[in-house]
């Protein structure tokens, strides 16, 4: 007898086609989400603000409602959803730079109010759509299309470390980031999401999870070396790991 | 704190705690601002009505953030505005393009102060061109309602909130500092408009059907074409339903005085110096200033042989009328950079130089 052993969640458009490049990780994120929502029961109740980036066509492959925002507005677009209508589930998908440069205002007076909505921040330390440019979270010595020679501390300053950060404001219930280069992190990855949304759904605060990310296409790698990359690289400067999480500390 | 409230039904007011008041009778569920003089008040009554009924308040961390906070309210369907003035109404111009493509019922208050750059907080109407014609990007109108006395920066504000849902655009209500800052008589009045019924387009959760997006995201040239034409289609319709001005003495005038907002009251006077020194002059007063009274002065221009336009800027409306009239009669300015309008006798002494 057949036994199933994949499924596409319900939550997931009926027509959606795949539309990112070979290797990167928006895919399993955004299949992440849609588990979450659907394990949570929250496809008929939610309501994402989607961003600016390769992020955008979340909407593409999610079957719920969804309101695109200017770049770096996703969290003010959130903010008054989830301020007209409390009993929805609000959330946003986004990338760094949406997130933590253009849109960093928005981002920390979001979590400082402890506004009841969940975001979820794709790090790939560059700006894919536009050609792999240097963003807010470019590492040192990393070559992008705008720092040829690599990130140097003189032209470019610091990287920033978003979950760390978010951490640190008082509204925050829930701050973590995690990677998605093993079947093992991804697990994790997908209890940081739920947890995240849980913490709104509970009326607890912001919550937030950095997902750490390969972009193959602009670091120029195979999907296997980008991985490879986000694990040693990556993971040693933006340490995956629970930041903040006011439920533990209830307990 | 200055929070004033609904006692009577006629009061003496501010015209902007008339606004905030209209907009609270509006049905308006959520307010987010940023402070900057001269509409302060509206945000200070807002902060505390709003929370006085468990409505949506959020004290914003810029103008930017605030008014894609509304354009997210306003997405689930819901009344929704933000207030602000000229230099901080700039900030604002990127969500409008935004909102006027993904057609959401955004409300913005905008009471005028000087300019260019942060200028002062002396009433002007110097963002006529930046309310009518918009500093975002690529093709879109807003609607915009200039009040000229405290009545009416409430009766427009609940207008306001009408348009915007019956046409699904931001619409603008363009007063400035004086009217924001002075008190006349003021009677308040129900919400006179039908509800309009969002429920067709609305963000209200995947419940039943599919997922709705709101998206201004065209990568499609041809699709992108196709949708312009039909916002456009949508604003002939609105120039076609919704033009509105007011005139005096027009039927056998020689000249003309165009004004709108505050300058308007001067000009009315001027216009009644005029007629007892023998001068054949009638006013007109677009009070939406997109849709502007294109026709109306069209046909005006048939009549008329002067038209003056009298503004507190450089020359702005100045432009409109005379695409209007398309070189019929000849049309001049009278005008004052920035400040309090110019008095009736200064305006009928350069009536008088320009005859």
């Amino acid at each position: 007898m057949a036994t199933q052993v994949f499924k596409v969640p319900d939550t997931f458009r009926k027509d959606f086609k795949y539309t990112f490049c070979p290797g990167c990780d928006h895919g399993v994120a955004i299949r992440l989400v849609a588990e979450v929502l659907e394990e949570l029961g929250l496809q008929e109740n939610a309501i994402i603000a989607a961003a600016i980036g390769c992020s955008v066509t979340i909407y593409d492959f999610l079957n719920i409602d969804a309101l695109e925002a200017p770049h770096g507005r996703a969290i003010a677009e959130a903010t008054g959803i989830k301020r007209a209508r409390p009993d929805k589930f609000v959330f946003t998908y986004q990338g760094d730079g949406d997130f933590a440069s253009i849109g960093l205002a928005e981002s920390i007076h979001a979590a400082l109010r402890g506004e009841k909505i969940s975001a979820i921040c794709i790090n790939n330390t560059t700006y894919g759509m536009t050609g792999g440019q240097l963003g807010p979270t470019t590492m040192l010595g990393q070559v992008t299309t705008t720092s040829p020679t690599g990130r140097n501390v003189e032209y470019y300053g610091y990287p920033i470390k978003i979950a760390e950060h978010i951490a640190l404001c008082d509204g925050t219930a829930f701050s973590a980031r995690v990677s998605l280069d093993s079947v093992a992190n991804i697990k994790k990855a997908k209890q940081a999401i739920k947890k995240a949304f849980e913490v709104q759904l509970k009326g607890l605060g912001f919550g937030f999870v950095e997902i750490l990310s390969g972009c193959p296409t602009n670091w120029r790698m195979t999907p296997e070396q980008s991985h490879e990359h986000v694990r040693n690289e990556m993971s040693a400067i933006f340490k995956p790991g629970i930041y903040k999480d006011i439920t533990a500390e209830i307990k | 704190m200055a929070v004033e409230t609904i006692t009577n039904k006629k009061v003496l007011m501010k015209g902007n705690y008339a606004i905030a008041n209209a907009a609270v009778m509006s049905g308006c569920q959520c307010y987010f601002g940023y402070p900057i003089t001269p509409q302060s008040e509206i945000g200070e009554f807002m902060s505390g009505k709003m929370q006085e009924l468990g409505r949506g308040y959020v004290s914003a961390e810029s103008e930017l953030a605030a008014i894609n906070m509304v354009m997210g309210a306003c997405s689930t369907g819901v009344k929704a505005m933000t207030s602000s003035s000229s230099c901080a109404v700039s900030l604002m111009q990127e969500a409008l393009s935004y909102a006027c493509s993904d057609e959401l019922p955004v409300v913005l208050v905008s009471v005028m102060r000087g300019g260019p750059g942060l200028g002062n907080i002396y009433p002007s109407q110097g963002d006529y061109i930046q309310s009518t014609r918009g500093g975002g990007n690529g093709d879109y109108r807003t609607l915009v309602l200039a009040p000229s006395t405290v009545q009416e920066c409430f009766d427009l504000t609940q207008k306001a909130f009408y348009l915007a849902h019956k046409y699904k655009n931001p619409t603008i209500l363009l007063a400035d500092g004086l009217l924001g800052q002075m008190m006349e008589p003021l009677e308040f009045k129900e919400y006179p408009y039908p509800e309009v019924d969002n429920s067709s387009w609305c963000l209200t959760g995947a419940k039943g059907r599919d997922g709705r997006i709101i998206r201004s995201y065209a990568p499609l040239a041809d699709n992108q074409c196709k949708f312009l034409d039909r916002l456009f289609a949508k604003y002939k319709l609105i120039e076609e339903n919704e033009t509105e001005w007011e005139e005096q003495n027009t039927k056998d005038a020689d000249i003309l005085l165009v004004s709108f907002g505050s300058t308007a009251r001067n000009v009315r006077t001027a216009a009644k110096i005029c007629r007892e020194k023998g001068l054949k002059v009638g006013t007109l007063r677009p009070i939406t200033l997109f849709p502007f009274p294109n026709k109306r002065l069209q046909e005006l221009a048939q009549s008329v042989k002067k038209i003056i336009s009298v503004e507190v800027n450089m020359g702005q409306m100045v432009d409109d009328i005379r695409l209007a009239v398309n070189g019929k009669v000849p049309v001049e300015l009278i005008n004052k950079g920035v400040g309090t309008p110019p008095s009736p006798e200064e305006i009928v002494s350069r009536i008088e130089e320009l005859i």
